[in-house]
């Protein structure tokens, strides 16, 4: 069943905030590969003019979840999870996750549009400190694979 | 560094146990990422790489260049084709090629992103912002 274009626009509330920490920053730079010591070490994070460790440039997905899960998981909205494909993924870092920042996003839907028997679904999730200092614009766009498709 | 230049290039091998592994860390806990009938009762040919994985190992290449992670304004890509990872000790191979295309006026350049597995390109329209001044 196709979704209801009338969504577009929708914003849902504030996430919980999500405490980054050094540990799951090197996890996830463990897990990637990725081999920059401004992910592990705060004094080479610092010699670089960052306040602490920070996070690979994919990390924000993870800090993204939860906001993107409440709207995957609205029941209004009524998308089916399992035929979701992530079509494409785009990060605007105004500033770098650093370790100790305190997050909290929140997830929009910019768009529903339906092509070949597909909706395209566009949420954009502005990341944020619980101040409201701008740190990340996640933006991705989810295929819901239709019955046919 | 000047539009043309090429970043040095890059190959990684993702084995299953890389899957699990990046599971773990990013809680993307989707079974068609580690379980081969999942995978094959949704129409893959086996089980395939997070589209993030991939992403996050091709940023690699852009990371390791500027050599400050934190110089990455923008990233982005679409997930053109699925990383189809075996249950061997090989894994998949993907190569990581880059180059600088566009110098802005801000202080970042744009580098275009290639991330090629079997010969045919799995990222498409991968791109960074970089800045460098």
């Amino acid at each position: 069943m196709a979704l209801d274009e009338a969504f577009t626009g929708r914003t849902y509330p504030p996430s919980p905030v999500y405490e980054v920490s050094r540990e799951k920053i090197r996890e996830f730079a463990d897990a990637t590969g990725a081999t920059s010591p401004a992910h592990r070490d705060p004094e080479a994070a610092k010699a670089l003019g960052h306040r602490d460790v920070i996070a690979p440039p994919t990390f924000a997905i993870v800090v993204s979840m939860k906001s993107n899960e409440t709207m995957m998981f609205d029941p209004e909205l009524e998308l089916d999870y399992s035929r979701v494909v992530h079509g494409d993924q785009n990060f605007v870092h105004h500033r770098p996750i650093t370790a100790g920042d305190r997050l909290v996003s929140i997830a929009h839907i910019d768009s529903i549009t339906q092509r070949m028997g597909n909706d395209m679904v566009v949420v954009r999730t502005e990341i944020t400190t619980e101040d409201g200092e701008a740190v990340t614009t996640a933006r991705s766009m989810l295929v819901v694979r239709g019955e046919d498709a | 560094m000047k539009v043309g230049d090429e970043l040095p290039p890059l190959s990684v091998r993702i084995t299953r146990a890389d899957l699990v592994r990046y599971a773990g860390a990013s809680l993307d806990f989707n079974p068609i990422h580690w379980n081969e009938k999942v995978a094959k009762d949704v129409g893959l040919p086996d089980v395939i790489a997070h589209g993030m994985l991939t992403m996050a190992v091709a940023s690699r290449v852009v990371a390791e260049w500027t050599g400050d992670p934190g110089r990455i304004v923008e990233y982005g890509s679409r997930f053109g084709r699925p990383v189809v990872v075996p249950n061997d000790d090989e894994g998949a191979l993907v190569e990581v090629t880059a180059k600088v295309t566009k110098d802005f006026e801000d202080g970042t350049v744009k580098v275009n992103i290639s991330a090629a597995f079997e010969g045919k390109s799995v990222l498409t329209g991968a791109f960074a912002r970089v800045r460098v001044s």
